[in-house]
């Protein structure tokens, strides 16, 4: 008998099922096969889909449901659940409900996966498919009063909506208090708001000082990104809006989620000296993107707005100096195009490594400021830690990434399970806190700081010593982009908040026929009800301040 | 005696000179500026109370803490180090309207936030500024397409600058809000009236007789709101 506990660390080999053996499994609740460029895709029954998704999550292991697509062909509506497994993301596998084009229902998915409320009803508000069984089916993104679904054929955008004001008056004008239980208490917090971090609007309710309800209206910022996708070519015109889905100076990062799909869709090949420059442009993004996290959290926390911020701040400029230098723009970089980046590092080379150098050997003694101004204080520590908490299996099952999901112990990071870019071949590390709690993600992003500037390092040490005949920047790509008609994929990127998904599906012509964006900030905002209630007014602040969103992703 | 007894005279020209050569030349160098040099020692500044105003008005704004978008985090840097807004006397972010003075829309609008952006901006006191920051505000920039965007600020609220950009620099806000400072200063501003944006009585139909006619039985009190910004009068 051994008295030896097994290693923790060694994680057991996750078993893959061969496409043919998941049919088995699924059964004759399979009517369909279809193939994606990511994961095979089984076509299910409408009325099967708690059964399939539970035997696929329970039997099969994919117990990540990343992303609900919806969308709407000549014949029929279809709802793609793209499933993953936290353990090895690499194995995917999407499951098709198709729906019937004139009275479109399909079976909710929430009952497995509770990520699937928000992701159901923001199908239901943009394409209009009613989802049998959903808790809660409203209109997520557009006003209640909306009237039509915008991603559906038949909409029509000129179309006037008129409305009757009182529709959208508002609630705090005429009561305050709850409907029933008058020892509650409604309150709005936002969507103006300096703790919301952007627009967003949260309804709570309280009981005295504790929350008893939190719901998140989203939408103030919903800018019709994924139609403007569908609306301009895979090229050229597509590239400038991911910088603005995630806008914390996250720009790269979410290109790359962009170039990632549409290069496996049109099988385009990156040259190696393009996917160093890519890495190193990915990561100081990184940076910058934390570093307003840190600085927006310590606001939030104990309304620091001289110190913690001004120095946040501070090092995010010298980031966005750099940036700058390497892409010509401070905020919205426009810097990756398919197959490569646009231009090579600026002339002189060696004053911009050296400017890079300096700012990273400056890095760790800042970090060391950061710490004794932050995590070592103590009126921050009686803040966070414990506060906000967020078991594993609640996170997983709301699909939290990023951040988020590695500050709850969950070991998932797309850059090194399912690598992309030059990840794979430099030295860095996956940041794990088990916390749970507010501080345990405050950590978590400080040290990520550290991992990136390892990481750009690296990419520097690479870069100087590139052969100067062997910069290539840009692979030959044509200069219009027609992949095969009915090609569907979903690829996903490490953003700065976690997995950055794109869905999409051409149609032949130079332009996607659907474009979906899985935004990290959407799945883990949903995660807040989770954290706050039962918790006081502060603690709520303290725990939408860790979650890190950003309403332009979150609305898209 | 009675020599003596001369009416009291000051000499102002002596007075004035030996005051101003002790601040101007003297030890205590510490009253020196642009301004004494131009004032002599005077204490009194002859200027019009509503010039005077203005000039107040201009040089300490109050801002809005009013984020929605991309450019927020732009304008979170213009208030920071580095750019440091306050220089200007215009950098004290206001968490609530009813202390602001300007506001700055820093981002797309979409139908479900241009109410609340109106309300927001009718909390704040009168005489109040609008800077529009980015090309969102102007237009709906790059986002006009879309089918929830306001096609620019102006559908909603009057705008007194604008600054374009995608987004713009922090110097180009600043350059933005000494431009309004200037305006000010200069008793300019757009005239404070509140465009119809949402109260539109009958929709789009024609104001003919019928609508008239029709106008009579409608319930003035149900006021109606359209999506369609840009097609609004």
């Amino acid at each position: 008998m051994s008295l030896e506990e097994p290693e923790p660390d060694a994680p057991a080999p996750v078993e893959e099922q061969s496409p043919d053996e998941l049919a088995e499994l699924l059964g004759d609740q399979v009517i369909g096969r279809e193939e994606h460029l990511n994961a095979p895709g089984y076509v299910i029954r409408p009325d099967a889909v708690q059964d399939v998704l539970s035997t696929l999550k329970n039997e099969a292991g994919y117990d990540h449901l990343s992303c609900v697509t919806a969308q709407e062909y000549e014949d029929r509506y279809e709802s793609i659940y793209h499933l993953k497994k936290f353990d090895d993301p690499t194995q995917e596998v999407s499951v098709v409900v198709p729906a019937d084009r004139e009275n479109p229902v399909s079976e909710s998915a929430e009952p497995v996966f509770r990520t699937a409320d928000w992701h159901e009803r923001e199908a239901y508000d943009l394409v209009g498919i009613d989802y049998d069984d959903h808790p809660d089916l409203r209109r997520i993104l557009l006003p209640e009063s909306w009237q039509g679904h915008p991603l559906a054929k038949d909409y029509d955008q000129d179309r006037p909506q008129v409305v009757p004001l009182r529709e959208n008056a508002n609630p705090l004008q005429e009561d305050h208090r709850g409907e029933d239980d008058t020892d509650t208490m409604f309150l709005n917090i936002g969507p103006h708001h300096p703790a919301t971090h952007g627009v967003l609007h949260l309804k709570t309710t309280l009981d005295g000082e504790q929350v008893a309800d939190v719901e998140s209206d989203i939408g103030y910022l919903h800018r019709c990104e994924e139609q403007i996708c569908q609306n301009g070519t895979y090229r050229h015109q597509i590239m400038p809006y991911p910088d603005r889905w995630d806008y914390i100076s996250a720009g790269l990062l979410n290109e790359w989620a962009y170039a990632r799909a549409a290069e496996d869709m049109a099988d385009i090949e990156v040259p190696e000296y393009a996917q160093v420059i890519r890495t190193m442009g990915a990561e100081l993004c990184r940076i910058a993107a934390h570093m307003l996290a840190v600085g927006t959290f310590a606001l939030d926390v104990y309304g620091d707005f001289t110190a913690i911020f001004m120095y946040a701040i501070r090092d995010r400029e010298k980031v966005q100096n750099i940036l700058e230098d390497l892409t010509g723009q401070r905020l919205m970089f426009n810097y990756f195009r398919l197959g490569g980046v646009v231009w090579d590092l600026p002339e002189p080379r060696e004053e911009f490594f050296e400017k890079t150098r300096d700012f990273l050997e400056d890095l760790p003694e800042a970090l060391e400021e950061y710490h004794d101004l932050i995590s070592g204080n103590e009126i921050l520590q009686m803040r966070t830690i414990d506060t906000g908490v967020l078991p594993p299996e609640v996170a997983k099952s709301y699909g939290a990434t990023g951040p988020v999901a590695r500050g709850s112990g969950i070991d998932y990071d797309l850059r090194r399970d399912d690598p992309y870019g030059y990840y794979d071949e430099l030295d860095w590390d996956v940041v794990t806190e088990d916390g749970c709690d507010n501080y345990s993600r405050l950590l978590v992003r400080l040290r990520e700081v550290e991992e990136s500037a390892k990481i750009i390092e690296q990419c520097i040490d690479l870069l100087e010593d590139w052969p100067e005949e062997d910069r290539t920047i840009q692979a030959n790509v044509p200069r219009t982009l027609k992949p095969d008609d009915d090609t569907e994929i979903y690829r996903a990127v490490e953003g700065a908040k976690g997995e950055l998904g794109i869905y999409m599906r051409s149609d032949g012509t130079d332009k996607p026929a659907r474009f979906k964006i899985r935004s990290p900030c959407f799945s883990n905002l949903q995660t807040l009800p989770e954290m706050a209630e039962g918790e006081y007014v502060p603690d709520l602040v303290a725990a939408l301040g860790s979650l890190d969103i950003v309403l332009g992703e979150v609305d898209r | 005696m009675s020599s003596d007894n001369r009416p009291f005279v000051t000499d102002d020209s002596q007075v004035l000179t030996d005051t101003r050569d002790a601040r101007m030349t003297g030890e205590d160098n510490r009253f020196n500026s642009k301004l004494r040099e131009a004032f002599g020692s005077s204490p009194f500044i002859l200027t019009k109370f509503d010039k005077f105003m203005n000039w107040v008005r201009g040089s300490s704004m109050f801002m809005l803490q009013f984020g929605i978008a991309c450019c927020s985090i732009e304008m979170m840097h213009t208030y920071a180090v580095k750019h440091d807004l306050d220089r200007f006397g215009a950098g004290v972010p206001r968490a609530s309207p009813r202390q602001a003075d300007v506001i700055i829309v820093p981002g797309t609008i979409v139908s479900k936030f241009a109410p609340r952006m109106k309300r927001v901006y009718d909390q704040m006191p009168e005489p109040k500024f609008v800077i529009g920051m980015g090309s969102c505000t102007i237009s709906g920039g790059p986002f006009q397409e879309g089918y929830n965007v306001i096609k620019g600020a102006e559908e909603v609220i009057p705008v007194d600058i604008h600054v374009p950009g995608c987004p713009p620099r922090p110097e180009a806000l600043v350059y933005g809000v000494a431009k309004l400072q200037e305006r000010i200063a200069n008793g300019e501003s757009s005239p404070v009236t509140v465009k119809p944006y949402e109260l539109e009585q009958f929709g789009d139909l024609d104001r003919d007789e019928i609508v008239d006619q029709l106008a009579r039985e409608i319930d003035e009190e149900d006021l109606v709101m359209r999506y369609n910004w840009a097609d609004s009068p």
